[in-house]
């Protein structure tokens, strides 16, 4: 009897799980269905198996617009995403080496600020940024989207990694330095490598955050050979008027593509790393 | 003599602030240069062409007493975020609860509720958005199966706003794989005792899951609601990309962008942009203070 309820209730709750999960991935399977679905069936039939199978929507928006195609732009994604992430290992990395192991003066202040700067909303930097990169004749380039990677700006990663590295036993660095080590290489040779689940978690949070950045991409780029994924997939979608629907149904298919594969490959940094930043 | 003492103290000062330059310069030349900047701006009248003029107060004074548009995106975005913070949050837990209780194959069901999470913030998920809820969308087709009939989510002011908050509350993911840690944090041992102590479920999930989860909480709370006073994208795409119709995806950052980089009027934007970051801060102020009445640290300690 008692078996039988406990069974019971976790059946129920079993079954509640899976219908969760399955009303939380339709709308990206109904994405994925109706990119495989004649223009016309796409609003008609809402299954997720189409009646009728046609690789035409890839085709069409493949080609692009304007003479250009979707290839140019997933490059240029790629582009971007990747000297982000680059800029944010490595600088990132070398803060938060110094934060977590090294003494100097005014550290208290500038760890301080440095968790001032992950809560600050972009906003109130956003417009004499654009000022400063417009000053500078970085509009249409890709500039002010990677460069504040390689100045350590997205904090967030600072601390993660100051985390990190404090959970790395100081054994390790006190026999090095009786070793002769200089702390330069402490870096280099200790920290670095113990370092690597926590650069990975940055790289794939960076790369994502990066290719699906549609308000910088927009303010920043307006030449359409520089377009991004998402402005490009912006530009195919008219809200007013009459989109390709099928052809947008397919470019946001392979825009989330990339994405999703990182995830599907990296999860367990992915979500380990998130559960680590949100305790300690 | 003073410096040697000082190289005693900090014996790393020049290695660490080599390290620390990056950052250093990052902080001055985009973070604090560009803060004081758009303080400066936020009292001119500006539009990148001619230099900017100062006019004082006129811009706030401008925005507090004749700006309806202002304080009607402040109306929306502080709507946007009393539904979808709680409601987000309270279905993370929900949810993490049930796959703690032990479940076969928790990293595929972890796997599924995150990637919500992990593709939301794309302009591909906005747009599938606007068509699931669209007039005759997904949406309205399954309320129709129960006979109801539902309204024009998209093109109707008044209810633009709830396909927005389910887009939030869809990325429900990342907030319970954070709860899901924490709840793995629990030891095993409290349950047992309150068990033995005659404590059902109900009470057990108020007395011990609840307090314990509650630093767990904090962060989320305030990572939400920050997040979500910066939504931009969601509003952009499933709206109309002016704030339309009738100003119903008027998000407070939307606003924002189209006073700076539609009317190129830079000096108003910075304006905004300091009454956000002061709204943001006293919201995450109110929560840090109160925090010591309601978030309990298992170690003893008050505050971190």
């Amino acid at each position: 009897m008692l078996t039988f309820r406990r069974y019971s209730g976790s059946g129920l709750r079993h079954l509640l799980i899976v219908a969760i999960g399955l009303a939380m991935l339709y709308p990206v399977l109904w994405l994925l269905a109706s990119s495989f679905k004649p223009n016309q069936d796409i609003f008609t039939d809402t299954g997720l198996w189409p009646s009728t199978w046609t690789l035409d929507n890839y085709r069409n928006g493949w080609r692009g617009f304007q003479g250009i195609t979707f290839a140019r732009f997933f490059g240029n994604s790629a582009l971007v995403s990747i000297l982000a992430v680059l800029g944010n290992i490595v600088t990132c990395s070398f803060a938060a080496y110094a934060f977590a192991r090294l003494e100097f003066r005014f550290k208290k202040i500038w760890f301080a600020m440095m968790l001032v700067t992950i809560m600050l909303p972009y906003h109130v930097t956003l417009v004499p940024q654009y000022i400063i990169f417009s000053e500078l004749h970085w509009i249409n380039t890709y500039l002010p989207l990677f460069l504040p990677k390689w100045l350590a700006h997205d904090s967030f990663f600072i601390l993660l990694m100051v985390q990190f590295i404090r959970g790395i036993p100081k054994e390790l660095d006190e026999s090095a330095t009786i070793d002769g080590c200089s702390q330069q290489k402490l870096y280099f040779r200790i920290i670095m490598p113990l370092l690597l689940p926590a650069l990975i978690t940055t790289a794939i949070f960076t790369f994502i955050w990066t290719w699906d950045d549609f308000f910088s991409q927009m303010i920043y780029i307006s030449d359409i050979k520089l377009f991004t994924v998402q402005l490009g997939i912006r530009a195919l979608f008219d809200p007013s008027g009459t989109s390709d629907w099928g052809a947008l149904m397919a470019i946001s298919v392979l825009s989330l593509l990339p994405i999703t594969l990182i995830f599907l490959v990296f999860q367990r940094y992915f979500l380990d790393g998130i559960a680590t930043t949100g305790l300690k | 003599m003073r410096t040697a003492r000082r190289q005693r103290i900090y014996p790393h000062n020049r290695t660490a602030y080599l390290f620390l330059l990056p950052w250093l310069i990052g902080l001055f030349c985009l973070t604090l240069g560009p803060m004081l900047g758009s303080l400066y701006l936020s009292l001119t009248k500006y539009n990148l062409l001619s230099a900017p003029e100062w006019i004082g107060f006129a811009n706030f004074k401008t925005i507090f007493t004749d700006d309806s548009t202002f304080t009607g995106s402040l109306k929306l975005t502080f709507k946007y975020v009393i539904l979808s913070v709680p409601l987000r949050l309270i279905f993370a837990l929900l949810v993490a609860m049930a796959l703690n209780k032990g479940i076969k194959a928790l990293g595929i069901y972890r796997t599924v509720y995150y990637i919500p999470s992990l593709l939301g913030g794309s302009v591909a998920i906005s747009i599938v958005w606007r068509q699931i809820f669209d007039t005759d969308g997904l949406i309205n087709g399954f309320l129709g199966w129960f006979g109801i009939h539902g309204p024009a989510w998209i093109a109707h002011p008044d209810y633009l706003i709830y396909p927005i908050v389910t887009l939030s509350i869809w990325q429900f993911g990342s907030a319970m794989v954070i709860f899901l840690a924490g709840l793995k944090q629990i030891p095993a041992d409290l349950y047992e005792a309150s068990q033995v102590d005659g404590a059902g479920k109900v009470r057990q999930f108020f007395k011990i899951s609840l307090p314990m989860l509650t630093p767990v909480i904090f962060f989320n709370l305030i990572m939400s609601i920050i997040n979500s006073f910066q939504a931009f994208t969601p509003a952009y795409v499933i709206g109309d990309g002016h704030g339309g119709p009738l100003d119903a995806s008027m998000f407070y950052t939307l606003y924002l962008y189209l006073k700076g980089f539609s009317y190129f009027d830079m000096g108003y934007a910075s304006a905004l942009a300091w009454i956000m970051l002061v709204i943001i801060a006293v919201f995450t102020g109110i929560i840090f203070a109160t925090s010591r009445f309601w978030v309990f640290y298992g170690d003893g300690k008050e505050g971190r």
